[in-house]
């Protein structure tokens, strides 16, 4: 059982501890503060990597919410066309694919969030250690220049103990960074793995283009029950015609003459899929 | 006196203030040796807030250890846990 201290005194003594482990093993403390500047310098440029794998990490992330949210968008809008059309069943395929794409939106735009609180609180973590590190300098030169071995150490000390705190916070908030990276960077390869299979794509790119393509032609924006039969009649008048061979140029207008004169029967066949 | 908040900076905190810390940190310290992340939670939000409420940011030049130093406010348990003997700390 610990004593009761609180938590603050005890994680400042860890601090502590450390930065006075590394005092101990100096000799002559001044020039021990060149090879601590040193260290000092690779640390900033670690937070500054880490400051670049953050974003990287977080406009990659932006690029599949963008990508989600278009297929998001153009689902609904298929399901609006199938609806219009009298189509329930493909609208109803629509949504439901919508609905799968919205969770995965909601999901990554939660850690996307997180992922840019993470790179402005290692950005400004950068900014603090670049700030000690600046005044540890200034400081080591006047301490070298002006005191003997002896006066130097205590004001090293202090100096020296309290960039090693920063230090030690800025390891930890690299640490942490590079942590929420790699999760991000799993997440969003399994999201590019989503999208490959297709589970998330709209009807158009998605193994569901045939029926796209009957949606298009039987012009899903005017569903109109009279335009409808009127294409379905040109849609049986295209078949016998393509069986016969007829030019591959022939235009609209010539196939919309012959289509009053098209047997009954075959317009409804015509309509469904193959 | 000078206060870290990890993952924030340091701030500078009226002596006045150290007595409502104390108590506000007895309550984290118990709920960790308590293991008992319901109360934990809360603990440690108020901490972290009272001390940013009183505190001002300290000057970025500033050599200065700190007096305290408390947790990040999101924290886990555990994290908190390797905080109070070296593991949370980067060897080095």
């Amino acid at each position: 059982m610990v004593a009761p201290m609180g938590v603050m005194k005890r994680v400042t003594m860890v601090f502590r501890a450390k930065a006075n482990k590394a005092l101990d093993r100096m000799e002559d403390p001044r020039e021990t503060l060149d090879y601590s500047y040193q260290t000092q310098l690779e640390l900033l440029q670690k937070v500054r990597r880490g400051v670049a794998d953050v974003a990287t990490s977080r406009k990659r992330v932006e690029l599949q919410l963008n990508q989600l949210q278009q297929n998001a968008d153009k689902l609904d809008r298929q399901a609006r066309d199938s609806l219009a059309a009298g189509r329930e069943d493909l609208a109803r395929e629509a949504l439901t694919r919508k609905a799968g794409v919205q969770t995965q939106l909601d999901d990554l735009q939660g850690q996307y969030a997180s992922l840019q609180s993470e790179e402005e609180k290692l950005t400004q973590a950068s900014q603090r250690l670049q700030s000690k590190v600046d005044a540890f300098r200034t400081r080591k030169e006047t301490i070298k220049a002006t005191y003997t071995a002896a006066e130097a150490q205590t004001r090293i000390n202090e100096a020296f103990t309290g960039i090693s705190e920063e230090m030690g916070d800025v390891g930890m908030a690299i640490q942490r960074a590079e942590d929420k990276t790699a999760q991000m960077k799993a997440r969003a390869g399994a999201i590019d793995e989503l999208m490959a299979s297709g589970a998330l794509d709209d009807m158009v790119s998605g193994p569901h283009d045939d029926i796209q393509a009957e949606l298009d032609r039987m012009g899903a924006s005017h569903g109109v029950d009279r335009e409808l039969e009127q294409m379905k009649a040109e849609i049986a008048q295209s078949a016998p015609r393509q069986i016969e061979g007829a030019q591959p140029g022939t235009s609209d207008g010539a196939a919309a003459q012959p289509a009053s004169t098209a047997p009954a029967p075959d317009p409804a066949q015509a309509g469904e899929p193959e | 006196m000078i206060v870290r908040i990890l993952g924030e900076g340091q701030l500078e905190l009226p002596e006045s203030a150290a007595e409502e810390l104390n108590k506000l940190d007895a309550a984290l310290e118990s709920a960790v040796e308590r293991n008992d992340e319901a109360a934990f939670r809360p603990a440690l939000a108020e901490l972290v807030a009272k001390v940013r409420q009183v505190g001002s940011p300290a000057e970025a030049d500033d050599l200065r250890p700190s007096e305290l130093i408390i947790p990040r406010q999101d924290a886990s348990m555990d994290e908190v846990r390797k905080l109070l003997t070296d593991e949370g700390l980067i060897p080095g």
